[in-house]
């Protein structure tokens, strides 16, 4: 068998929050037509999921690659407490500049995560409703 | 020389079919206790770094384990493996083992290590990729909960 064995630990998160998608560089129109009733003025909401592996070497002394308690107060800290229950196009200023689609949010969440210093962060994912989900690894083409 | 006899088509298709791997998943559930404590470290030290997951009794979970096997399927029988030896196999080596079982006290290949789900997917990838001879283990998923779950791999794969 090639390759050695890697082990990579899991976790769910949760937030609700309000967008509305919107492109600066698209008139009303077209605007209209791209996002549809997700380009309603006022904005919507979801419930969001976000599940991020991390990976690393698992510390014999604890059995883990990160202790549950470090990595969740991070990924609160780095990301729910300023997504949750907020409006994205209004309170998280990424979003001023870019729309805040769900492959946008994922993108974000991964900036905010990739310098986590106990573990290397090996993918995003974030679903949108339990019906899509958008999943980012860092990869540039 | 013996492609350049079969026409373009024949030729394309037997590189296609060359190409294809498949990816199947059994996901098995299995039911049991542990608890975390790391003899070496002071009573203090332990419930810090384990907090109730040290509750000396033990306390359980209902665990899912999500295995995936890749392969090309076989162009007779059209399967990577034959998902009834995969359940066979699941059934003899982990839920015989680790269903309704006390972790710490009843699996000899956890004996010495700390069942975090990390170190149980370790057992269990250790335990299930020799067995699987058709195809290869190309990954597995352990959940412990349904927001916390480890995975096993080999560095290489595609960890999709």
């Amino acid at each position: 068998m090639s390759g050695h064995l890697a082990i990579a630990l899991g976790r769910r998160y949760r937030f609700a929050a309000s967008h509305r998608l919107h492109s600066n560089q698209l008139s009303e129109q077209e605007n209209s037509r791209v996002y549809g009733k997700c380009n309603n003025p006022y904005g919507h909401g979801h419930n969001y999921v976000v599940e991020i592996i991390v990976s690393g070497t698992v510390n014999p002394a604890t059995g883990m690659i990160v202790n549950l308690a470090d990595l969740d107060g991070f990924v609160e800290r780095e990301v729910i407490e300023s997504f949750d229950h907020k409006s994205l196009n209004e309170d998280v200023l990424a979003f001023r500049e870019r729309v805040p689609t769900t492959e946008n949010v994922c993108i974000e969440i991964f900036q905010r995560l990739k310098h986590f210093p106990l573990a290397k962060l090996e993918r995003v994912r974030v679903e949108e409703t339990a019906n899509n989900a958008f999943e980012y690894a860092g990869e540039e083409i | 020389m013996e492609g350049a006899r079969v026409s373009g088509w024949h030729l394309s298709r037997i590189e296609q079919v060359a190409q294809i791997m498949v990816y199947l998943t059994r996901r098995i559930e299995f039911s049991a206790s542990h608890l975390y404590h790391n003899p070496a470290l002071s009573a203090e030290e332990n419930k810090r770094i384990f907090g109730k997951c040290n509750n000396p009794h033990g306390h359980g979970h209902n665990y899912t384990l999500e295995v995936t096997v890749a392969g090309e399927p076989d162009p007779v029988t059209g399967m990577v493996l034959d998902l009834k030896e995969l359940k066979e196999i699941l059934e003899r080596e982990i839920t015989q083992r680790m269903d309704h079982r006390f972790l710490n006290y009843e699996v000899a290949e956890l004996n010495g290590q700390i069942p975090t789900c990390e170190n149980i997917a370790r057992v269990i990838w250790n335990l299930l990729e020799p067995k699987i001879t058709q195809g290869r283990l190309h990954k597995i998923r352990l959940y412990e909960v349904p927001d916390l779950f480890a995975e096993c791999y080999r560095n290489g794969a595609h960890a999709g």
